[in-house]
């Protein structure tokens, strides 16, 4: 019998549509594995019913021979941060706690019109706050990864996207959604070993996704391979007249247009990302898919991205500032979480409310972005903070000049223990150095794979393209897949 | 224009007032959703997912409301920007779902331009003065607040939510109160005109914020207030005499004016201090990260400018010089309204002087017997250019035209109905009416006497009573032209 575990979405895709197996027998196996895992605390909500009500609707249509969607069959996983009609939605907070919207996203409808299935709705970080998935008010997930040292320390999964990595990584679904503000679908899928790939800003609608920071909010698929991200990606772009900031482009064959042939191809190589003191198994890794790249046919140059150390201040400016007016919107007048003292007035309410239904990091950052707006800091820091941005995307705009892509770390290490970085909110932040920049220019960007750490734990390679080139990213991405002979796995000890 | 002094003691005070007047633009639905705008509903029947600020929900700016600004802005010759951004204007408030307020600070959508007012625009010398104009930008409304709905409860309505306002912000160019009601009067024209805000002050389409300060006449500025949500031109003016009386007392009697935002009460005609400056909220504006910058292109601003109508400056100079007299030019173009009818019965073929003296003089003097405004007028300009001909062509006498409108006013009937059923028509029969003066002659030889040794002014008797016999339906020239040659 098939191992449903262990196929992807093209697998499971042409599998369900050449007749090998049902859909159905997906979702329910999935299904299965879901509920067993409880111990990784990667699903905030599990919808088996639902998995099961879409797999029956794709087997049916496969009986009636009608057409097939481009993720038919396929059981996902749904980060909690997509608006899902009729099934709680909390962006893994306490204020949301209960939230259950009479609306669907954008990107999550796509998924369903492609004949995706739903597993349920997946942990995060609250609001997307979190590069370790450490802030969620349902609890920390857990990595099924382990270190190679024997101990069973539980380990980050990464964030804020940490439900999907973690589920995507023990193989409790074969894909799932992410959202990237800044790292947050690259870097979890490089602390489990897995892809992911956050587009062009536009590609993916935000219309029914809590936001965080709108400016830089993306959403995009984390899988275990990269044809499994090109179709899903597919499935879950395209115009959205509801977001302003939609890119009004139609969606590229990605998948059918796959080529790991790098002929042609100049690969930039950012000196500015050799940070003093990286991390030795980092650079070796980086090293090693350096001569992947060139072993595929690509030229390899240096360039230079002189505003890199500014971006990371830069975002910890403008993505707060944003996220301190998007979440103003929760004051328990309206939906979630009231707290009404006795004899409170509306001031009390808002405070009380506010107090209990957001967690640390999320006030952290209101504070900061409240702040940073504010009336005699708002040049010092806004103006100045989007000057950066500005400047961030002119380094991207020369380097093309001289390169196609752009091949970095996606993170300054492998992943770390759970509890390990929560005192230091700056240690913490650091994790994102390599993600924001392409974040903050709004490029596509992806991580795969690169090999494993001495603690034998994965780590991941980022590629960076330019504005609407998913293809070349997505093509440099498997490329190194080819060639890495990534098939790790985290051992199943839940 | 009219100096404006408020006598102190310790000499003459000068006013110096700007307004930032929100005007409603006329839209079907709100400026970032797909909500009906329309007034009087049931509350929150018109409140959409994206109203209520639902988590995720998103901002589509509405072309139409952005069009009506880009009008106004070309009604009043402003600068329009080509480029312009919306921004976030950020406070908690229970009407306030998302938390902000989108507006324009940094960028609105319309740079400079001016406003020509008179102090009295039914009169012709009346000097003229252009009140600078700073900027409009597009913003939300708020929801509203009831607090007369609970004991203990104060609900929320948020159908206004998310309507899109227009705020005209003036230069601090005006000087009286007069000068802000005849400013914020010919604004109200122009808005309407345009078509871009109904004007409506009593249902809140168009309130105003006055800035006032007062100085010694060329002297430096004083600290200015702000008086908030002024929302008629009456109170508008009463507020700026007592606020300018206020600060003036203030500072006679070694007080200072405090920057601070008041309230107007109607009722005790006075403003009262809501906030002041400390209190003042910090805003924390920035650009809207949810949208992206509004960029117009000729082809747009083409449209916007030819849809433009005839403005009322345009109109009154062009009705000048059909013939009418600059006081009737005047009234028939100070509301949109008026001149639109007045257009109306020049297009069913009234002479341009006949149809002003008619709406003038009969119609207007019927509504307001009536109580009715121009827009529910019993009737309507073609069934009024009906009986202006019948008129015209001599089927009927002025003074029985106003008899036939009376019956029209009444009944609705038609003015040729009436003066066939009544049998009002005007006679040219000479034979008749030589009989009559016949009669009339014979009855009063002394009068005839009298006019013939030269009282010539008897003349107008023997017409009242000829036309008296002829019960009025006799026409008058010939009447004239019949006695004359009676009498000799």
């Amino acid at each position: 019998m098939t191992d449903f575990s262990r196929l992807g979405v093209a697998a499971i895709r042409d599998g369900v549509a050449n007749g090998e197996f049902k859909a159905v027998e997906v979702a329910e196996a999935l299904n299965t594995r879901v509920a067993a895992a409880k111990a990784l605390n990667a699903f905030i909500v599990e919808t088996p019913e639902m998995a099961v009500a879409a797999a029956q609707a794709v087997d049916a249509d496969r009986a009636a021979g009608k057409p097939l969607g481009k993720m038919a069959g396929v059981p996902i996983g749904m980060k909690d941060l997509f608006c899902t009609e009729g099934v709680q939605t909390t962006a893994a907070s306490h204020m949301l706690e209960g939230f259950v919207p009479t609306y669907e996203s954008t990107v999550s409808a796509n998924l369903w019109k492609a004949g995706a299935g739903m597993l349920g709705k997946l942990n995060l970080d609250q609001f997307a706050m979190g590069s370790s998935n450490e802030t969620s008010y349902f609890g920390n997930v857990i990595s099924p990864w382990r270190r190679n040292d024997g101990g069973n320390a539980a380990l980050a999964p990464g964030g804020s996207s940490g439900g999907s990595s973690s589920a995507i990584a023990a193989r409790l679904c074969p894909a799932a959604t992410g959202t990237d503000t800044g790292g947050s679908i690259r870097q979890p899928a490089a602390f489990v070993g897995i892809s992911g790939i956050k587009p062009t800003y536009g590609r993916c609608s935000r219309w029914g996704v809590v936001a965080f920071a709108s400016s830089l909010d993306q959403a995009g698929p984390m899988a275990r391979d990269v044809r499994d991200c090109a179709i899903m990606l597919e499935a879950m772009a395209g115009f959205d007249p509801k977001d302003s900031t939609s890119l009004d482009l139609p969606v590229p064959a990605w998948e059918a247009a796959l080529n790991s042939d790098l002929k042609g191809k100049r690969i930039g190589i950012p000196r500015e990302y050799r940070l003093d003191g990286i991390d030795e198994d980092i650079a070796k890794m980086w090293d090693n898919g350096i001569a992947w790249l060139k072993d595929a046919g690509a030229e390899i140059v240096d360039i230079s991205l002189p505003h890199t150390k500014y971006a990371l201040p830069a975002y910890y400016i403008i993505a707060p500032a944003e996220a301190s007016s998007n979440l103003a919107r929760y004051d328990g007048v309206r939906f979630g979480l009231r707290d009404l003292p006795e004899g409170a007035g509306l001031q009390d309410m808002y405070a009380a409310t506010r107090a209990a239904g957001f967690g640390e990091e999320v006030r952290r950052r209101i504070m900061i972005g409240t702040y940073v707006l504010s009336a005699g800091f708002y040049d010092a820091y806004y103006t100045q903070a989007q000057k950066v941005r500005a400047l961030i995307a002119r380094d991207f705009e020369n380097a093309w000049a001289s390169c196609d892509l752009i091949l970095a770390p996606t993170a300054p290490s492998a992943a770390f223990g759970l509890g390990e970085k929560n005192a230091d909110p700056l240690s913490m932040y650091l994790n994102d150095v390599f993600a924001v920049p392409a974040s903050l220019a709004g490029l596509p960007a992806m991580s795969v794979p690169g090999g494993l750490d001495k603690q034998g734990l994965p780590m991941g390679l980022q590629i960076i393209g330019k504005a609407l080139d998913e293809q070349a990213v997505l093509n440099a991405g498997l490329a190194i897949e080819q060639r890495s002979g990534f098939t790790a796995e985290a051992g199943e000890w839940w | 224009m009219s100096e404006y002094r408020i006598q102190g003691n310790t000499g003459e005070w000068e006013v110096v007032i700007g307004l930032e007047v929100h005007a409603q633009i006329t839209s079907e639905s709100k400026l970032f959703s797909g909500s009906s705008t329309g007034f009087g509903a049931e509350p929150n029947s018109h409140v959409s997912l994206v109203d209520a600020a639902m988590p995720g929900m998103l901002p589509v700016p509405n072309r139409e409301c952005l069009r009506q600004a880009v009008r106004t802005g070309m009604a009043i010759n402003a600068q329009i920007n080509r480029w312009s951004r919306f921004d976030r204007k950020n406070y908690f408030y229970a009407d306030l779902p998302q938390g902000y307020q989108i507006s324009q600070l940094y960028h609105p959508i319309v740079g400079e331009g001016e406003i020509e007012v008179t102090l009295n625009e039914k009169d012709p010398d009346s000097p003229t003065k252009k009140i600078g104009i700073e900027r409009i930008h597009v913003e939300q409304d708020a929801g509203k607040l009831m607090h007369d709905q609970h004991p203990t409860m104060s609900f929320v309505d948020l159908n206004r939510s998310g309507v899109a306002l227009m705020e005209i912000v003036s230069r601090p160019d005006i000087s009286s109160p007069q000068e802000a009601g005849a400013y914020l009067k010919k604004l109200r024209s122009i808005l309407r005109y345009v078509g871009s805000c109904d004007g409506n002050m009593e249902q809140g389409s168009m309130r105003a914020d006055v800035n006032v300060s007062v100085r010694k006449p060329g002297g430096e500025l004083g600290t200015r207030t702000e008086t908030k949500n002024v929302n008629s031109i009456r109170f508008m003016m009463q507020a700026i005499e007592y606020e300018a009386q206020r600060q003036v007392d203030l500072i006679e009697s070694g007080g200072a004016v405090v920057q601070e935002t008041r309230l107007f009460d109607p009722n005790k005609m006075e403003t009262r201090s809501m906030r002041s400056k400390e209190d003042a909220h910090d805003y924390r504006y920035f650009p809207d990260p949810d949208l992206l910058p509004v960029e117009l292109d000729d082809a747009f601003l083409e449209e916007c400018r030819a849809s433009l109508p005839e403005l009322p400056d345009a109109k009154r100079a062009r009705y000048e010089a059909l013939g009418l007299t600059a006081y009737n030019a005047a009234v028939l173009t100070a509301e949109a309204e008026t001149a639109f009818w007045f257009e109306d019965l020049l297009a069913e073929g009234v002479d341009a002087k006949q149809a002003s003296n008619w709406l003038m003089s009969e119609l207007f003097g019927a509504l307001n017997k009536l109580g009715k405004t121009l827009d529910e007028s019993p009737v309507n300009p073609k069934q009024a250019a009906e009986l202006l001909g019948l008129v015209a062509d001599g089927t009927i006498s002025g003074s029985i035209a106003k008899q036939v409108f009376e019956i029209m006013l009444e009944t609705g009937q038609g003015a040729s109905a009436i003066v066939e059923e009544k049998g009002l028509k005007q006679t040219n029969d000479t034979g008749a009416i030589e009989a009559e003066i016949a009669k009339i002659m014979a009855a009063n030889d002394d009068k005839v006497a009298e006019y013939r040794s030269g009282k010539d002014k008897l003349f107008g008797f023997f017409v009242g009573q000829t036309m008296k016999a002829m019960q009025g339906k006799a026409n008058p020239q010939i009447i004239n032209d019949l006695l004359k040659k009676a009498l000799g």
